[in-house]
């Protein structure tokens, strides 16, 4: 794999439903109800119920580990959740944007990768970074 | 501070729960999902994706979270911050034990922020993942900033 600080990894674009979220909720244990229930997360002064940070941190490392191949070659891996991502009852879901740029060439074979992810042009993750082992 | 909590039983990763989180996430990566795959990567049964150590960490680092004398009001908290550092990816068939350590308390505009460490390691004690996470109690601190 030839490499160079600005290597772009390949973008990708996940749609989240209300169904991924309780799909989500189920398989991760986390049942917290603004992540599936309108009335409560309303209630909290959301603007409808929000993805599950994890969710979005899930589908972001999409792109590193998809251009890694090997799950295994990520070593580091961080995010700030700056903005939720709200999820209406809907058949469109919410689409979430992520891109990723080599920023950073390290000894040993490694690189640093910088993230974006957007929801509606707007970062939902800050600071999102990984270390990885190249091929 | 620094504060660190008894270590868990033993998470069992099992296969078919990997294959679960990995199809929850969209991920079709056959690493998660084919046991050959996997192999054919080096590793002795399906790998799980990474985030999946936050599932494992969740019931150690609540723990923490829920101590009552931290005094946090967790009808108002969020997610602010997660971090994973990796010696090796999980794979089905570990046995992984979470230790958790309060990192850092520390009011700051009225809010709590809790900084929390959970370690996996196997049984044996190899580390595998350390989880960091970072949590935000909204306007709870009693000294506003």
């Amino acid at each position: 794999m030839s490499v160079v600080v600005g290597t772009a990894l390949p973008p990708q674009t996940f749609r989240v439903s209300r169904f991924d979220l309780v799909r989500y909720a189920g398989a991760s244990g986390d049942f917290n109800l603004i992540h599936w229930n309108e009335r409560f997360a309303r209630s909290v002064g959301l603007p409808d119920v929000i993805a599950h940070g994890m969710f979005t941190m899930a589908e972001a490392a999409r792109v590193v580990t998809d251009w890694l191949g090997d799950p295994g070659r990520l070593e580091e891996y961080a995010v700030r959740f700056t903005r939720p991502v709200p999820v209406a009852d809907d058949d469109a879901g919410s689409i979430i944007e992520v891109s990723g740029e080599v920023t950073e060439l390290l000894e040993g074979g490694r690189a640093k990768v910088m993230l974006t992810a957007t929801h509606e042009g707007q970062k939902v993750l800050g600071n999102a970074w990984a270390i990885v082992r190249l091929p | 501070m620094g504060r660190t909590y008894p270590p868990t039983g033993a998470y069992v990763v099992g296969r078919e729960k990997v294959r679960e989180f990995a199809t929850a996430i969209g991920d079709a990566n056959p690493a998660y999902h084919d046991v050959a795959a996997a192999q054919a990567l080096g590793y002795s049964d399906v790998v799980a994706p990474p985030t999946f150590a936050f599932v494992i960490a969740y019931a150690g680092s609540s723990q923490a979270a829920m101590d009552p004398e931290l005094g946090l009001d967790y009808s108002r908290v969020v997610h602010g911050e997660q971090r994973f550092s990796y010696s090796r990816p999980i794979v089905a068939g570990d046995a992984l034990v979470a230790t958790a350590t309060i990192e850092a308390i520390r009011a700051v505009a009225g809010n709590d922020i809790l900084t929390t460490r959970v370690d996996l390691a196997t049984e044996a004690g190899e580390h595998v993942v350390t989880t960091t996470t970072v949590i935000v109690a909204r306007g709870t601190a009693e000294e506003s900033a």
